[in-house]
């Protein structure tokens, strides 16, 4: 297994590398930078500003010494938020976007296997089909829409929950994270259902009830662990899009989380944070993806036994 | 008395075509202690039957429409959920066809076999882990799994097929059953396998004095083993007696159509006159695979040696059998022959030239040549072609026939093979497998190939079907003067079939000769393991071989 996961990493690296320059260079072409404002800037401001960030400099001197300070850890100062780093920006939105996505993971998890194990115990019959038109309706549903229609229910009309703000009054981390988790919740349901209907229809399923074992007991321990190996696959890449997708989210609920800043980077030309934001959200989507992958195997016997054999 | 009387079963499945009915009207009765056989071919209810007693169909579309079956005077068709999960935890239990898919393979065989005996639904039966666990070991050794305690903990994949029948019957018995159904348990393993397999099932049976409703299609393991005979066909009975009865004085004409259509004794159409050319020669084969699973890297394990060495020769006109059990080589042997596996070493010539070594492109004029027929006429066809499509395919890429000529060429096909040249336009799932099989070998001779292989082209068919399509094979070889590589497991198929025979075992050639000298006298031990092992479809000699082993 360690073997496998190194040679993962490994792989990772020319991707990574591909995603720094494809970025650089893209956002270093967009018309305009970060000091164009709408107001006009005396020129020899815009020069010294330009000096002090070593924007004068050609294009791919600024890509090496950019590429350097990255091996370094070090994601360079943001233009527009004067006097703070991009580590620093990034270090402060992680742990409130991380919060939410957890938050986000744990409705889409309890809510999508309970929906799509219970549909597949009963497909075709209104315990199947009823889950199933929601979840349809839950991928449909975009979060910029869902969000107000909860505020508009529970927060304004029925008056139960907050409506914005992270951490300031009990309850208002509950409708950032439904918004967020129901698309995932949705296409959990379908994945669950679509695992556990094939899992369902083995043989070693009718054998488990030969032995007159109950249902329930062949669900949890026969079923559940081949059925949910799709949803593990899934795990992974959702949990990199929830991190990076919350922005939506954020905005909507004026929650201080990573997406608020990813956005107004872009609009602001703020070459070192859109960078740094894509790379860091790079090396986590593709961490997340290995840590899936890995799971999926070790849940698996018999590609255990494989993975083991080949180290 | 009887431990389990039926009467008057009917189980309809409703499916969107209209009502099959699966089972209709069968009524049976075992004693304790006594074999009960069902015979008959895919389709004819027997394993819906049995499975309707324990309420393992799937409903819908199974529904269950009439009659009882008394278990120890209480019906089975009638008990509530509760109720059957105690039948299923102490009465009866059932070993599957498929050991290979049966088995949850996230799971240890040791925490299967345990289940009954842990999570038993009558709290007074519930066993400790430890109590259970010595129970289960105990069962593995008397069923012959070597080194129980140590495999207690392995996972199905770690074992080989027959080793996990064997674990399979250790499951059924566990909870010690007064009823063992027994689903073809032996269909899916090697006959020297099988040989085993039923002998451990007589014994269990004779020790724990239970009774056995033998499901199969193999009229000579049922010659064997069963002391009654239930013919099913359509999901009716057509005949029951005695197997003596059943076997010498046969009064239905189902009955006797099967026991006909079994392959028996040798080759029927004369031998032709064997030509002294030599059209396919193989020079010290090899073809070795990496081994996957290997975890310390000597030299002697880092290879799977699939074909070992192999030479042989086969004339311009000749049937080779090639027989083996599963994992012997033979069927990497017939790709790697087709260069379709690639070789590691040695060569193979086709008509004095050598094909080894060969690219791709180059091998395409020889490719027409040679043709193979797969074994499985379900999984080889694509299921988007037209029967038209999947014949001009060949026809076409090899420049054999132009758009013009093609629908005349691809109805000469299906007349070759027995098909109407009405099916031209349906798809594979609209065919019989006995038909598909049929469409599989037009594809084969459709380049008017001179030489065949045949990778175990009756395996997945009824016995009926099986007859038909050896008689086409035999017919097409005759007429289209080709040379065929008939590769089987099954021995008597091959002996009805080949002009001579090659018997291979873990990638080497055991013994070769032609197929009567063979049969009548084997050099080699394992080649009279192999014929022993063959179950005969006559009660008397059947017993009489089992006695004998």
């Amino acid at each position: 297994m360690y073997r496998f996961a190194i040679s993962r990493l490994l792989q990772a690296i020319p991707v990574l590398l591909m995603v720094i320059t494809v970025t650089f260079f893209l956002v270093h072409s967009a018309p305009g930078g970060p000091f164009s404002a709408d107001k006009a800037v005396p020129p020899e401001v815009i020069k010294a500003l330009e000096e002090q960030y070593n924007l004068n400099q050609p294009v791919w001197q600024q890509y090496l010494n950019y590429l350097g300070d990255v091996l370094q850890g070090d994601f360079g100062p943001s233009f527009k938020y004067s006097g703070r780093t991009v580590n620093e920006l990034i270090a402060a939105g992680l742990p409130i976007t991380a919060e939410l996505a957890f938050y986000a993971m744990l409705v889409a998890l309890s809510v999508g296997i309970t929906a799509g194990v219970g549909a597949a115990m009963r497909p075709n019959t209104m315990q199947d089909y009823l889950p199933m038109t929601g979840a349809m309706i839950g991928i449909c549903m975009p979060s910029f829409l869902l969000g107000p229609l909860l505020v508009l229910i529970f927060g304004i009309h029925l008056d139960w929950l907050p409506v914005s703000g992270w951490g300031d009054i009990p309850g208002d981390k509950i409708l950032p994270a439904i918004t967020l988790g129901t698309g995932y919740a949705a296409y959990i349901a379908r994945l669950s259902r679509g695992g556990m209907l094939e899992v369902l229809s083995q043989d070693y399923i009718r054998t488990a009830r030969a032995k007159g074992l109950s249902e329930r007991l062949i669900i949890i321990k026969h079923a559940l662990r081949g059925g949910l190996i799709p949803v593990v696959a899934f795990l992974g890449p959702a949990f990199a899009g929830l991190l990076a997708g919350s922005f939506v989210v954020e905005t909507i609920f004026q929650i201080p989380g990573l997406g608020r800043f990813y956005v107004q980077a872009a609009f602001n030309r703020d070459y070192t944070l859109i960078l740094g934001m894509t790379i860091f959200l790079s090396t986590l989507i593709i961490l997340f993806n290995l840590l899936s992958d890995m799971l999926a195997i070790w849940l698996n016997p018999k590609l255990r036994q494989e993975i083991r054999g080949t180290n | 008395m009887a431990i389990l009387e039926v009467n008057g079963l009917k189980v309809y499945f409703h499916t969107r075509n209209g009502v099959v009915k699966a089972v209709d009207d069968v009524s049976f009765s075992v004693d304790r202690g006594e074999t009960l056989a069902i015979v008959g071919e895919s389709g004819s209810g027997k394993s819906v039957t049995c499975y309707s007693l324990l309420d393992l169909l799937p409903k819908p579309p199974a529904r269950i429409e009439g009659g009882t079956a008394l278990f120890d005077g209480k019906d089975l068709l009638a008990c509530s959920a509760s109720e059957m999960r105690q039948h299923r935890c102490n009465d009866i239990a059932v070993i599957f066809q498929d050991p290979m898919t049966s088995l949850n393979p996230f799971l240890t065989i040791g925490e299967q076999l345990i289940e009954p005996l842990i999570y038993h639904p009558d709290r007074s039966q519930i066993q400790t882990r430890v109590e259970a666990k010595r129970t289960a070991v105990a069962l593995l050794d008397e069923v012959g799994i070597i080194d129980s305690h140590a495999r207690f903990d392995c996972y199905p994949h770690e074992f080989s097929g027959g080793m996990r029948q064997r674990v399979m019957i250790a499951m059924a018995l566990i909870t010690e059953p007064k009823l063992l159904i027994c689903d073809e348990p032996t269909t899916a393993l090697d006959v020297t396998i099988q040989a085993q397999i039923l002998r451990l099932i007589k014994k269990l049976q004779e020790t724990r004095n239970v009774a056995v409703i033998f499901i199969s299609h193999d009229l000579g393991v049922v010659a064997g083993i069963a002391d009654k005979v239930l013919v099913m066909c359509d999901g009716t009975i057509r005949e029951t007696g005695g197997t003596d009865d059943l076997f010498y004085r046969t009064q239905n004409e189902y009955t006797k159509k099967l026991l006909a259509a079994i392959p028996e004794g040798a080759k029927t159409l004369p031998h032709r006159a064997k030509s002294d050319e030599i059209l396919i020669e193989v020079t010290h084969l090899k073809t070795y695979f990496r081994n996957q699973l290997n975890t310390n890297n000597s030299e002697e394990n880092r290879y799977i040696k699939a074909v070992d060495d192999v030479s042989l020769e086969i004339a311009r006109g000749e049937i080779l059998g090639l027989v083996g059990e599963s994992g012997s080589g033979k069927s990497t042997l017939g790709r790697s022959i087709l260069q379709l596996a690639p070789t590691t070493e040695g060569s193979v010539k086709f008509s004095g030239q050598t094909l080894t070594g060969l690219t791709a492109k180059q091998l395409v004029p020889w490719r027409r040549k040679m043709q193979m027929i797969f074994q499985d006429p379900y999984a080889s066809l694509n299921p988007r072609m037209t029967v038209f499509e999947t014949l001009s395919e060949p026809l076409l890429y090899h420049g054999i026939a132009t758009w013009t000529t093609i629908a005349s060429q691809v109805k000469q096909l299906m007349d070759d093979v027995g098909l109407s040249q009405a099916q031209l336009r349906k798809y594979p799932h609209e065919f019989s497998g006995g038909q598909r099989q049929r469409i599989a070998i037009g594809r084969a001779i459709a380049t008017k190939p001179e030489f065949i292989i045949a990778d175990e082209p009756v395996s997945a068919l009824d016995v009926t079907i099986q007859a038909q399509i050896l008689d086409l094979i035999l017919e097409l070889v005759e007429r289209h003067n080709l040379t065929m590589m008939f590769i089987s497991h099954d021995l008597s198929v091959v002996r009805y079939i080949s002009d001579r025979v090659v018997i291979m075992n873990r990638g080497v050639i055991v013994e070769q000769g032609d197929t009567e000298t063979l049969w009548a006298a084997p050099k080699e031990a394992y080649t009279k393991e192999l014929l022993a092992a063959i179950p005969l479809a006559d009660p008397a000699a059947e017993r009489k071989r089992i006695a004998n082993i």
